[in-house]
């Protein structure tokens, strides 16, 4: 009896030094992440709020200080420009298309890489070099290639005759946003490729044994088990990328600069914000992007801890 | 058809296939070479090999801007970069990997939030911040600001690996009387070389990258960055750009980049898929 009540009392009440340790250890905790929380309080916190806050004033670059409150009249004027819809339907596209094709390439590039063959290194140390070119140069790269007088990309199709015309890749509104959506594919394929063969790589090797020997057709495999089994992985995969997809601003804006047909939310902010020096407006179309990004994320943050249960 | 046919033509397609995604990821790299070492009118015929190579661009680029003075200030700014996230990351990872306390999984998330900040949303406040603080046209406020994308994954990346070094060699440290600061840098350090390589790694490659906040916190030529520098080459008039010089600056940056990528392209790629595999 007395046995029990002691060892019910050890686990109730732990002794009193381990109890002076773990707050001790508690505190040093705090202690030891205060920097990092501060800085990232100046730096991402402030910041943010100061932005909402401009948001609903008449702030203006020139004269930051005479700011004004004016309320919601900038959301009002935000949600009814059609330019800012414009660059939501080009930014959603853009996401869209983007992700799609970087999703089905960067599958077909991981079960490349997940193969045994000579020369596996030389295909991944390839597919690495989009992603090491920083987007700035990659946009040079890609806008010469795309050039319409002297691109590479117009002649070779001229040469296989599929144009007579050169074609205006980044000036022509029909091709501006294919052209970018091509480029950034290139650029973001090797990251999804990655993130899958990661995924692909952490799969049970039974199901495949046992398919062998069953003799199950490749692409049958692929569907009826890789798929299945990679559906966690591929889903973090493309929300983030998603997110990521949103938020675009330096592909484009090196490569068509404020073009319309391009422009993305985050072009258009900038815009407003830097070129027309309208920080209010600009603080206001920059604060419903975040709300937009913020609201994915908590939806796949939360379907992510749901699933996982740690 | 037969088995082995049908196996054959199976290889073969797989092959072509590696063939394309190869060409398709290394010409655009191949054809910046190429196009750099063309002078003149040469630049304006698609050749595959300039029949006159010369360096003329790569002269260029460094005579009509201070390219080489943007090439050290990136340099600067990526190096302060890493070394002060890895700082910050190290110590908040011991706190977040090792230490249970309330409110570790929300802060741990809210962390990783942070990376989800669109830079637009914050560029207005820090602008503002960037200016009270006299470092407009600064390279530390770039070294600043970055840590908004930097801290996130470097914290988190640590975090995991900081969960998974044993438990023993705490617990001896603790048992000895050592204070959490002499565990982290006497017990911990040591063993995070990997991970500190590889995180500060990825650090330097998204310093070196970033262009928004570059544009908009610098505002001479010679305090410019890099990727500033190449978006900003323009040419005699406004509808004349120096394809040339563009292409040989885009060159002289990448092919160090591309060297460090290659010789860390497994610490990379587990330092790429840690974060978001584990996480």
């Amino acid at each position: 009896m007395s046995t029990v009540v002691v060892a019910a009392e050890e686990i109730v009440a732990p002794p009193e030094k381990a109890s002076r340790l773990t707050r001790e250890r508690v505190r040093s905790a705090w202690l030891f992440m205060a920097p990092m929380l501060v800085v990232l309080a100046l730096v991402a916190g402030w910041p943010l709020a100061r932005t909402m806050w401009f948001g609903f004033t008449d702030a203006n670059l020139s004269d930051l200080a005479a700011a004004e409150f004016i309320g919601f009249v900038n959301y009002v004027y935000l949600l009814q420009d059609p330019d800012w819809w414009n660059a939501v339907w080009n930014t959603v596209v853009f996401a869209t298309i983007s992700v799609s094709i970087e999703t089905v390439l960067g599958m077909a590039i991981a079960l490349a890489l997940n193969a045994h063959f000579g020369g596996r290194g030389l295909l991944r140390a390839a597919v690495l070099i989009p992603w090491a070119i920083p987007t700035v140069v990659s946009a040079q790269m890609w806008g010469w290639m795309f050039h319409d007088v002297f691109g590479v990309i117009n002649e070779g199709l001229k040469v296989l005759g599929l144009i007579d015309e050169p074609i205006a890749w980044t000036a022509s509104p029909d091709t501006a946003l294919i052209a970018v959506i091509l480029v950034d594919v290139w650029k973001t394929t090797p990251f999804m490729a990655l993130l899958l063969l990661a995924g692909l790589q952490m799969l049970p090797q039974e199901c495949y044994e046992s398919a062998r020997v069953d003799g199950v057709h490749p692409v049958r495999v692929f569907f009826k088990i890789t798929l299945p089994l990679l559906k966690p992985a591929l889903m973090v995969a493309i929300i983030f990328r998603v997110l990521d997809a949103f938020r675009i601003f330096d592909l484009i804006y090196v490569m068509s600069g404020n073009n319309k047909d391009t422009m993305s939310m985050s072009i258009y902010a900038r815009q407003q914000l830097v070129d027309f020096q309208d920080v209010g407006y600009g603080s206001a179309a920059a604060t419903m992007l975040f709300l937009i990004i913020a609201l994915f994320t908590v939806v796949y943050l939360t379907l992510g801890r749901i699933g996982r249960e740690d | 058809m037969s088995r082995t046919t049908k196996k054959l033509i199976g290889r073969g397609a797989f092959y072509l296939f590696l063939v394309v995604i190869v060409f398709y990821t290394v010409f655009p790299f191949y054809w910046a070479i190429v196009s750099s070492l063309k002078t003149g009118s040469e630049l304006f015929k698609v050749e595959f090999w300039p029949s006159d190579p010369a360096w003329d661009n790569y002269v260029a680029v460094f005579r009509e801007q201070p390219f080489g003075r943007n090439i050290l200030n990136s340099v600067f700014v990526a190096v302060s970069t890493v070394l002060l996230s890895l700082s910050l990351a190290v110590a908040a990872a011991y706190a977040l990997g090792r230490i249970q306390f309330r409110g570790r999984t929300t802060l741990l998330f809210v962390v990783l939030g942070v990376s989800m900040f669109p830079q637009i949303a914050v560029l207005s406040g820090m602008f503002e911040l960037i200016r009270a603080m006299g470092l407009y046209n600064n390279l530390f406020a770039l070294t600043l600001s970055y840590m908004i994308f930097t801290l996130p994954f470097t914290v988190w990346v640590l975090t995991t690996f900081m969960r998974e070094l044993p438990k023993e060699l705490e617990e001896a440290a603790i048992v000895d009387g050592a204070k959490p600061y002499t565990i982290v840098t006497k017990v911990f350090m040591p063993l995070m070389g990997p991970a500190l390589a590889t995180t500060g790694l990825l650090a330097f490659i998204a310093a070196w990258n970033e262009f928004l906040f570059a544009l908009t916190f610098t505002l001479s030529s010679e305090m410019r960055t890099v990727p500033v520098a190449i978006a900003l080459i323009s040419g005699a008039s406004s509808y004349e750009l120096p394809w040339g010089n563009i292409m040989a600056a885009s060159v002289i940056v990448t092919v160090p980049l591309i060297v460090l990528v290659l010789i860390f392209q497994r610490a990379i790629v587990s330092g790429l898929t840690a974060g978001a595999v584990k996480g």
